[in-house]
Parts: structure tokens; C-alpha cells; sequence
């Protein structure tokens, strides 16, 4: 059986990846993109925690389809808010909203 | 299942009542000649929600329902009441906002404020960090469609973008943070399970420094606090009201069971966020303070100021004591009446002229003396002035952190409130000693905002003055054991 290191591993790499990506990506959507991959990386940390560590409850089962659904409300309001600003302005990067300002 | 545990969730109730009375009476409402009743409807039945809670009889100690799921006791109830509170009093301030600009999405208003407020109860009472979580997605997600609300406006939107991403980011690091407690805190997420297992290894402590700056993105203190300004200047002035001190005030004292409940061993001193919580205090108050001293946009001002005021909030967690907690209660309750004062004249002032600059505001004395005698006791209060309740939440909040031993950091939050003084003062000086070409023009506030105003201003000035309602919270808090 694997290890449940390597599922660590994994979730980590997923979650620094979601960090760099928030900072680095210039799209909006992509920006959104970044942070379902933070999820992905919680939702993997408490399946393989679950099924590794506490084989005998579903706590972390549960509490990670919590997070799916949580997770596809808030994207469904960040689409909509980007879907906003696109129609406003034309496009929908990080550049488009920089009228905030003292 | 015992289904009178749910007896003890009240609040919830019936404010679920009332989300389900409001829901079905838009979708019965259908045409716009009934739908101008909408208004009082949805006042009224909040009002009636507000007051049933509010005479609702003493609970007895601390009660748990739900196995531990969900936690209540008298403090909880008073943090719920002053919710109500705060909301009501938001929701009083933009009754003619609503008319003139948001005629057509009064229902959604209402409707989205009320379900944050859900959220925000759900997290006080949380006793479980899968109730935590969720209460603070149900009071964020909703927000950010309440900050987006005014569609036509590019700066709405805008605003809208930035919390709801920073929300998102900031939910998704707390989760990591709660995935690695899971993990090393022996599978359960109850807090009183975790607190048994809370060893302060390295995964433990990493675990616990992602779940606060979780926490933290939504207090806005201040490495997190990148979102709060231009949130703040782009909401509707009414919404940036709630978002400024519900939003905070319910996340602070969330902040603290949790702390206090999942992380404190023995006692506060010698926990691990003891020192991380120190140096966050001491650059959030700073930070917020040097950087409001030069902005010109009030909402900026105020997102600033309410950025410091986190901080000295975040003073009532260094003690543990009930002391701490009460006195932190005392200080929202108290900020809350303050900062809905000042928010309650820039939406006025807003709704009547639309200027939110703190140049426009030079000579207000001489056209509108009401509305800068209300600012100026809010800034006074905020700026914490003796006779106004301000002074005696500081001192209140300053004497708990005294009392656990933290000299340095109460020496470092008072240099601060100096600083703070200045620029509060700077509003002052805007609108009683400077002189201005094109003052703004004198009006009439409608009445609903003009009761609004004066029952922030009698409590500013009162309840500082009478002491059993600090009595009565300590009295009702609790320390860490």
C-alpha cells in the first residue's frame, strides 16, 4: 500500500502551487483556478488522513464534501462577479481593476 | 435525536424564520406595486426577530447541543443580540439608499444581509471547526454578492472581486490549516478534542498559524489586511457599515473561543499563539494607524481606523480571562455604536450629494451642524476621549492585558491611540475650523436615519457612564478554564 506520506507530498505541492498561482496569475479566472486547487490539496489531506490515520470514522470524508460543495457556491459568486467586470471593462485580468486608490 | 436542543439555538431559529417569511413574501410580492411594502415588511420582521431574541430569558452556564457542535451561553446570546443590533441599525441607515439607488434589488438586500448574519452566528457559537467553517463561508460568500450589489458602478465590482478572492484564498489556507489539525490532533474536530491533543509539535504549530491567518484575513489584522481599504471604498457606504464592524466584531469574538477553547493548553501565556498574536497586535495597530493618517477618501479612513481598532480588539485574547472576554464584548459593543454613528453621517451625506472626500467635508459646521456634532463625538469616541464610551472600552481592554503582565504591549497600543488621535482629530479640524468655497449644501436627513443617529449617539455618550452593562458582560464571560 502507499504510504500516506506520498499523499502529503502531493497536497502540498498542489497547495504551493494554488499560493504561487493566486500571487503570479494575471487572469481572474485563473486567479479562481489557483484557489480550487488549494481545496483540491485540503479535500486530498483529509481523505488520505481518514482513510490512513482514523479508518473507522468519516469525519474527514465528510468535512471534505463540505468543501466541494462550499467550494462550487463561491465559485459560482466569484464567476459572476469576474463575469461582471468582463462585461464592464473587456477583460477580466488583474490590471482591470486598479481604479481603487486613495 | 433530541429535537429540543434546538430550543437552545433560539437566534438561529428564528432568524431562519424570518429569511423564509422574507423569501416567500418577495417571491408573492411579484409586481412593483406591492413591492414598495417590501421594506417595512422585511423592518418589521426583523425588528420583531431582534426583540423576541432580546427578552429571551438568562441561560444557565455554559450549554452545549448537537454533542458539543454547537455552543452557547450568555455571552454568545449577548454577541447575537448586539449583531441583531448593529444590523437593524444598518439596515435603518440605508432605507433611502435602498430607494433612490437600489430600488430594484431591496429583496436581495435584505435577504443577503440576513443570511450573512445567519453565518455570523453559526461561527460564534461553533464548537466545532466544521460549524466554524461553515458559518464563516455562509457570512462571507453572501457578502461579496452585497458588496457587488451596485451592478452600474465599476468600483462595486471591483470591490466585489477583491474581497471575494481574498475570501476564498484566505477560507482555502484555514481549511489546510484545519486538514493538518485533523490529521495530528487525533481525528476529531471538535474543540474540546483538540485542546486534549494539542501538543505543539511542528505540524500542530504550522496547522494553527494557516487556520489564523484565515482567521485574520477576515478580522483584516494587518499581514492580511491587503483587501480591507479598497473593499471598503467600493461598497455601498451601508454594506462597508456592516462589513466593518459585524463582519469584524462577530470573526474577533469567533476568533477567541476558538483560540481559547482549541489551542490554550493551561494557560495563554504559555501557548504558542501567545507571541505570534503579540507582534500581529503591535503591526496591526501601527500599520493601520500610520496609513490612515494619509488618506483622503473617508470610507479609506475608516476601513484604516477600523484595521487599528482590530488590534487593540485583539488585546481582549492576551489575557484569558473572563476580564479579557468581557471587555473585548464591551469593545465591540462599544465600536459598533461608534463607527455605525460615523457611517450613519457619510451615508447621509453620500445619499444627499454623493461626496466622500475629506476636503468635501471642510465648513460642515457651518451648513450642517448636526450632522458634525454626531462625526465628531464618533471620532472622539473612536479616538477614545474621556467622557465618551470609547475611553472606557480602551481602558477596559487596556486593564485585561495589563493584568496578564503584557506592560510592553498596552505601553505600545497607548503610543498608538496618540497617534490615532491625530488623525481622527484631522476630520474635526475638516469640519469645524476649516474654511471652504463650496461647503456641502445644508438638507434634511430622512427621519429613519435621523433615529438611527441619535440612538448611536445617546449610546456613545451613555454607556460608558453606566457601569452594570460592563458589570453584567463580565459577569456573563468566561476565561480559558
Amino acid at each position: 500500500m502507499i504510504p500516506v506520506e506520498f499523499y502529503l507530498v502531493v497536497s502540498t505541492l498542489l497547495f504551493f502551487i494554488g499560493v504561487f498561482g493566486f500571487i503570479a496569475r494575471k487572469n481572474l479566472v485563473g486567479v479562481l483556478m489557483s484557489i480550487e486547487l488549494i481545496l483540491n490539496a485540503v479535500n486530498i489531506n483529509f481523505v488520505a488522513f481518514n482513510r490512513y490515520l482514523f479508518p473507522g470514522q468519516l469525519e474527514g470524508y465528510i468535512y471534505s464534501l463540505f468543501v466541494i460543495v462550499v467550494a462550487a457556491a463561491e465559485t459560482a459568486v466569484a464567476i459572476a462577479i469576474i463575469m461582471n467586470i468582463y462585461r464592464r471593462k473587456g477583460n477580466e485580468t488583474v490590471n482591470s481593476i486598479k481604479e481603487l486608490k486613495n | 435525536m433530541d429535537y429540543s436542543q434546538f430550543l437552545l439555538m433560539t437566534p438561529e431559529v428564528t432568524l431562519a424564520l424570518a429569511l423564509i417569511v422574507l423569501l416567500v413574501a418577495d417571491l408573492v410580492m411579484g409586481n412593483d406595486k406591492s413591492k414598495q411594502y417590501f421594506q417595512t415588511l422585511a423592518l418589521v420582521v426583523f425588528g420583531i426577530h431582534t426583540i423576541y431574541n432580546f427578552i429571551q430569558g438568562e441561560i444557565s452556564g455554559q450549554q452545549e447541543a448537537f454533542s458539543g457542535m454547537y455552543l452557547t451561553s450568555n455571552i454568545h446570546v449577548f454577541v447575537k443580540n448586539m449583531l441583531n443590533v448593529g444590523t437593524l441599525l444598518v439596515l435603518i441607515f440605508s432605507i433611502e439608499w435602498n430607494k433612490k439607488e437600489n430600488s430594484n434589488h431591496i429583496a436581495e438586500f435584505y435577504l443577503l444581509m440576513m443570511s450573512t448574519l445567519f453565518g455570523m452566528y453559526l461561527m460564534v457559537s461553533s464548537g466545532d471547526f466544521l460549524l466554524f467553517y461553515l458559518g464563516l463561508e455562509t457570512a462571507s460568500i453572501p457578502m461579496a454578492t452585497l458588496v457587488a450589489l451596485n451592478k452600474k458602478r465599476n468600483e462595486s465590482a471591483e470591490a466585489a472581486a477583491k474581497y471575494i478572492l481574498t475570501a476564498g484564498f484566505s477560507s482555502a489556507v484555514m481549511l489546510f490549516g484545519i486538514s493538518l489539525i485533523y490529521g495530528s490532533c487525533g481525528g476529531s474536530l471538535y474543540f474540546c478534542d483538540v485542546v486534549k491533543s494539542f501538543a505543539a509539535t511542528p505540524v500542530q504549530i504550522m496547522a494553527m498559524i494557516f487556520f489564523m491567518a484565515g482567521v485574520a484575513f477576515k478580522i483584516s489584522l494587518v499581514p492580511f489586511h491587503l483587501w480591507t481599504a479598497d473593499t471598503y471604498q467600493g461598497a455601498p457606504t451601508s454594506v462597508t457599515a456592516y462589513l466593518s464592524v459585524m463582519s469584524k466584531g462577530a470573526a474577533a469574538f469567533a476568533f477567541m473561543i476558538v483560540m481559547w477553547k482549541a489551542f490554550t493548553v493551561s494557560n495563554v501565556a504559555e501557548t504558542v499563539w501567545h507571541n505570534i498574536l503579540w507582534w500581529i497586535i503591535v503591526i496591526t495597530i501601527t500599520v493601520g494607524n500610520i496609513f490612515a493618517i494619509r488618506q483622503k477618501n473617508l470610507k479609506r479612513f475608516l476601513a484604516f481606523s477600523s484595521i487599528s481598532q482590530a488590534g487593540y480588539v485583539m488585546l481582549g485574547l492576551m489575557s484569558g480571562t473572563s476580564m479579557g472576554m468581557g471587555s473585548m464584548v464591551y469593545y465591540l459593543l462599544v465600536y459598533l455604536f461608534t463607527n455605525l454613528a460615523a457611517f450613519g453621517v457619510i451615508s447621509n451625506i453620500e445619499d444627499k450629494c454623493g461626496k466622500v472626500g475629506m476636503d468635501d467635508y471642510d465648513g460642515l459646521y457651518e451648513t450642517n451642524p448636526k450632522m458634525a456634532v454626531v462625526m465628531m463625538l464618533a471620532m472622539f469616541s473612536l479616538g477614545g476621549i474621556p467622557p465618551f464610551a470609547g475611553f472606557f472600552s480602551k481602558f477596559f481592554i487596556f486593564a485585561s492585558a495589563a493584568q496578564a503582565g503584557e506592560y510592553l504591549l498596552v505601553f505600545i497600543a497607548l503610543a498608538n491611540t496618540i497617534i490615532s488621535l491625530f488623525y481622527y482629530l484631522l476630520v474635526v479640524k475638516a469640519m469645524f475650523i476649516n474654511k471652504s468655497n463650496n461647503p456641502i449644501a445644508p438638507f434634511k436627513s430622512d427621519n429613519a436615519s435621523l433615529v438611527g443617529l441619535t440612538i448611536c449617539t445617546i449610546a456613545m455618550l451613555v454607556l460608558g457612564l453606566i457601569s452594570p452593562v460592563y458589570e453584567q458582560l463580565l459577569a456573563w464571560s468566561f476565561g480559558v478554564n
